[in-house]
Formats: C-alpha cells, structure tokens, sequence
C-alpha cells in the first residue's frame, strides 16, 4: 500500500499580523508551520498504514527550501519518506500550477493508493489543490472526510456535510481532503524527531518531472490578483428589543424596503 | 536560556514542551481537581520515548543520563508539577536498579520502564522513619530462596501504580543502617496491597499511598547489591534523583513566572499596566533571577552526576534545596502579582504554590539537605588539614 499525503508549510497565523500601509501579511519573523489540516492528513496516514500493516507513507510538498523543516517533521512523526518540489520555476504559483506541479510529482511516484491532504490552508483558504491534483491524475475525490476506512481495493468514507454525513465507497487510488474531525494526530516521539534530522529528503525541480514549463509557477497562473484589502469590520446588527408581537411587526416595516430594493 | 545542551537534549527539551502545551495543559486543571492518576499522560510519555531518557541504550532507553532526566523534568513541570512526577518518581524507583542492580536484574526491570510500558517507585519512607531513614521497621527475613517481607511504608508516590517497587527493609536487627537492605518487589506480589491513598495539598494528579507487606515473599535474586547495603543504595540513590526534583521546582517556578509576567502585561490599573510600576518589576526581576540561578544549580549538578564524580551528596543536596526555595518564593510572589486572581482557581499560581511546597519536603527536607551540606562542607575541610593544605 503506498500512501502519499501532500502537505504545505503556511506562516503561523496566531503570530501573524498585517501591515495596515499596504495590507498585506507581515511575513518576516513569522514562525512557519505545517498547516494544522495537514496534520490530519499524516496522521490518517499513518492510520491506514497501520490498518494495512504494510505499507510506505509518503510525505510530498511543493515550496522553497526551508519546507524542508516541515518534511523533517512529518518525518518525526512516523512518515516514511519525503519528497520536496523545489525549484525557481515553481515560484508564484497559484492554486492551478500547484495542482499541476504536485500531480505532475504523484504521477513520477508511480502506483499510489491514497493520496491525503488537508481539507484546506489556513493561508490561502482555497481549498483547491487537493479536488485539483485529483483531477489532474483523474482519480476520483471526496472532500472534507471525517472517518475513512480501507477495505480492499475501495475505501469507505464519511464525508462532512452541513447537514449530516454521506456514506460513500470508493474505488482506489482515490484522493481525500480531511477535515479535524477523522483523528487526533499524533505527537512525535525522540527517537522520530532523530531519525528525521539525519533523514535524506529527495527534492525533484522542473527537469526532473514530465512538465510543460508553461503551465508552472507564476506564468502558468491564471489568477490575478487585482487589489488586496482588509474588510471594513461592520458594526453588529440592529437588536428589536421587546415582546414577539411588537417587534415582528417593526421587523418587516425595516426589512421590506431593503427586500424590496428601496432602501440600502 | 538553553546554554550549552547539546542538539539531541534541545530536542528533548522542544518535545517535553510540546508535550506539556498540547497534552498536559488541557487536563492539568481537571486532574488537580480530581486527584485522578495521569495514565493518558504517561501513555504520551511512552510514545514519545520519553520515559528512558536516562536509562542506558543497551537496557532500552534513550542512553541519557541526569542532564536529560532534568531537562525532561522541568519542561513538563512547567505546566504541571504533578502530572510530571509520574516520570520522574518513576526516575526515583528505577535509580536502584540503574546503580545496584545486576546485569540480570537490569535486563529484567529497566527495557519496560525505559519503553513506559512499566512505571517504577522507591519505597523507603514510613510513619516513623520519615528524615531518620535509619529507624525503618519493615523487616524482610531471608527463608530459604525468599525473602519474607513485612512492613508498612507510607507516602509512597507513584504507589499503586507502578509495577515495580525498590523497597527499603531491615533484614538485620541491631546493627543500625548497617542491617538496611534494597529489594525490588513486583506489584501483584501476593502479600504486598494497597492501603490509603492520600488527599494531598499539591501535586494532586501524583499517586501517594501506602504499601502493605504482609508475609510477603519475593526471590532473593530481588536483593539489590549485598545484604546491609540498603542504606547505601538509599543515599546514592538520592544524590542521583535529588537534581530531578530541583528540576521540578525551577519548571513550576519557570510555569509560575512566565504566568505573572504575563498577567502584569496586560492587567491595566491606575490606567496602565501593573507590569509599568517598578513594584512590580522589581519583584519580576527579583523572580527571573531567582530561576535562572536555579535552573544553573540544577545544570551544574547533573553534569557533575553524569560526569561520572562520586562526590554528588553535597552538590545533589544544594541543588535540591536552593531550587526548592526558589520555587516556594517565586510561585508565593506570583500569586502576590496576580492579586486576588492569584488566589482564584480560575488562574494556575495558586496551583502551582501548592505543587511548590512538596519540592522543600520529599527526598529529604529541606533541613535535611542543609544537614548534609554541612557535614560534606565540614569533612572537606578536615580532610584538607589533615593533609596539611
């Protein structure tokens, strides 16, 4: 069973803080960390791993060199090897070439089982790059699981709706975004924290993956970004205070106009 | 300040700080509380490989020694000076066997302390032998291939809980400590149950109990070292396990600073913070110091432990009593800067002010270890008159 889980090395964001010039995130000094879905994600591996009883569990990021520290520590935590995309052409990648440039590295792994990411970062938010490196590979997806239990050759899962919860099978390789609800990831142990310092991380550039160099890094991005601010934080609500009978009523004498399209 | 570990003890360190923020945080209130014993917590220990820090490579542990038991130690008193005992009482219990012990007898007890699987506990206090160690009454009588043990210890940590016990007992009558011996005795031994648990001021979540040993019978290979050397065993234990519970002390003084200094930054009276008014600061610096001068004590003493000297009684000892004292004044001064907060359980200084005090009572009081200084310091100098210096 070969297990792949792809992850990606975000700023800690409860020491973020904006630059309020130019709204943007004030990077420099900001500790980097795994983002906490991803966490999810190597600990399910590792699960499957352990149900399997056989297995490897890939670890795979795209990034600059120091990702590298997020590889050793999924490394500490029981993941068997890591592999790092890295490369001047990858930079400035939007969610699309991301997806490209990690399925690309999937495909280069050869037969995976499962591919694992988090649900989302809690940088960008997109939630895009997992269902898009499924897509890519053309393996079938399911987003926000919150258990997941091998079975053969399938894999049934339960995935988080607002709702309740499907119940689906599906065949595999098949790629799972999870959500914080499937586990509780393990800590590292002395002797993984070791191993992982002296452990040989394998980094692939554009050369080594079958890519078109079009489609990478911040040329082959379609998004733009055209303006970046910071909301206008709204004052909260109106409160119609009183007896149901009374305030229903002024209730829709405020709403109606707005409804309506005559008032603001 | 981590001057001078080395990479591997740094890493031991960021991982006991790992595992006190997200695993002992959340559950040290509840487990003050409660009193309930820590057993999820000592699982993460386990799969952390943290319980064999100090136990040699070829009986299963990390190869470490005082310096990594220490540092563990204080990283995870810092949340919880409790919860924290379970590994180093079990430091306590499994000495014995590290120094005594044959190489049987450490093939057999340390691989499953040194894995977590086993937790350890040293057994040597009793209601009238508390700082004379010497007037211990549990005698155990050599029948045969056994030893007969009867006895009762009491406040002993880690009691009930731990699988594997060095307990103290007289096999001699009349000669004084020189009849003392060591024995290792299994729990689930018949003859050896449990007898109160105790409902302590501080260090709530840590197991004190009683051990009752009634005709019970243990094989005599269980004798640590020679018969009439358990005094012995005792003291050289305690020079080895005295700089884990200064270790303990400079964590809950650490835990008790770093909460005031926080409390002083953002608590606003007078229109500003406290933490601007030079009363305050004063105390803060005065508290920092205190630490940091702990924390060198406790250094220096587990590096003289583990460099292999056998002189440790008097560093072990002054170590152990000016880490203690420390941790009693700076947790009393950090519930002083929390004001009336300080005394609500809503905040953790008032725990930690009662966690302090246990630190200048077991091992060995903190009478005792001046006691011990004393006649270290008072030896040195006879010996140095005598040899004409």
């Amino acid at each position: 069973m070969r297990i792949v889980v792809l992850i990606k090395q975000v700023p800690d964001t409860t020491e973020v803080r904006m630059d309020r010039e130019t709204n943007t995130l004030i990077r420099e000094g900001v500790p980097s960390i795994i983002n906490p879905f991803d966490m999810y994600a190597l600990e399910e591996g590792l699960r499957m791993r352990e149900a399997a009883g056989e297995g490897t569990v890939t670890v795979m990021s795209m990034g600059p060199p120091q990702v590298e520290d997020a590889l050793r520590e999924a490394l500490s935590i029981g993941i068997d090897d890591a592999i790092l995309l890295s490369d001047r052409a990858f930079a400035g990648s939007d969610t699309w070439s991301t997806s490209y440039t990690l399925a690309a590295g999937v495909r280069k792994l050869g037969d995976v089982d499962v591919i694992l990411c988090g649900k989302q970062a809690i940088d960008g938010d997109t939630a895009q790059v997992g269902p898009g490196v499924a897509r890519l590979l053309g393996i079938p997806q399911v987003a926000y699981v919150k258990a997941a239990a091998l079975d053969g050759a399938e894999c049934t899962v339960e995935r988080m709706m607002e709702d309740g919860h499907d119940v689906l099978r599906v065949p595999l390789p098949a790629l799972f975004t999870v959500v914080k609800d499937i586990n509780e990831p393990r800590l590292p142990s002395l002797k993984g924290k070791m191993k992982a310092k002296k452990a040989e991380i394998t980094v692939w550039g554009a050369a080594d993956l079958d890519v078109d160099p079009a489609e990478l890094g911040l040329d082959g991005s379609p998004t733009r970004v055209m303006k970046i601010f910071a909301p206008e934080l709204k004052a909260g609500g109106v409160v119609f205070e009183g007896e149901t009978e009374e305030t229903v009523p002024k209730l829709v004498e405020e709403l109606l106009p707005i409804l309506r399209g005559e008032a603001q | 300040m981590s001057c001078f570990l080395t990479e591997e003890q740094q890493m031991l360190k960021d991982l006991c700080a790992q595992i006190a923020r997200e695993k002992i945080l959340p559950v040290r209130e509840e487990l003050d509380e409660s009193g309930e014993f820590p057993w999820e917590i000592v699982k993460v220990f386990a799969e952390s490989d943290i319980c064999g820090v100090y136990i040699p490579e070829e009986y299963g542990g990390f190869g470490g020694g005082a310096m990594e038991m220490c540092v563990a130690t204080e990283e995870l008193s810092r949340v919880c000076g409790g919860i924290s005992l379970s590994f180093a009482a079990t430091a306590l219990g499994t000495y014995p066997i590290l120094l005594f012990g044959s190489d049987e007898q450490k093939k057999k007890y340390l691989p499953p302390i040194a894995a977590g699987e086993k937790l350890a506990a040293f057994a040597l206090t009793e209601a009238n032998a508390g700082s004379d160690a010497g007037a211990i009454e549990t005698t155990a009588v050599l029948d045969g291939d056994e030893y007969v043990i009867n006895g009762t210890k009491q406040w002993i940590t880690n009691g009930g809980e731990a699988e594997t016990y060095t307990v103290v007992a007289r096999t001699k009558k009349g000669v004084g400590i020189r009849g003392i011996s060591c024995l290792i005795v299994e729990k689930d031994t018949p003859g050896f149950t449990f007898g109160k648990k105790e409902n302590k001021m501080g260090i709530r979540a840590s197991a004190t109990r009683e051990l009752i040993f009634q005709d019970c019978r243990v094989p005599k290979e269980n004798l640590l070292g020679r018969e009439g050397m358990g005094f012995m065993v005792a003291m050289k234990t305690f020079d080895h396990s005295r700089p884990g519970v200064a270790a303990q002390a400079v964590g809950i003084a650490q835990g008790a600073l770093d909460e005031a200094v926080k409390y002083a930054r953002h608590r606003e009276q007078f229109g500003q913070p406290v933490a601007s008014f030079q009363g305050l600061q004063f105390m803060l610096a005065d508290m920092a110091t205190q630490v940091e001068a702990a924390r060198a004590i406790v250094h220096q003493a587990a590096r003289i432990v583990d460099s292999g000297s056998k002189d440790l009684a008097k560093i072990s000892a002054m170590a152990k009593l000016f880490a203690s004292d420390v941790a009693m004044s700076v947790t009393t001064d950090a519930v002083q800067v929390l004001g009336g907060y300080g005394y609500m359980k809503e905040y953790p200084v008032e725990k930690m002010m009662r966690d302090a005090k246990i630190t200048q009572i077991y091992e060995g009081t903190n009478q005792i270890q001046r006691a011990v200084i004393a006649s270290q310091v008072i030896k040195e100098s006879a010996a140095k008159e005598k040899r004409g210096e």
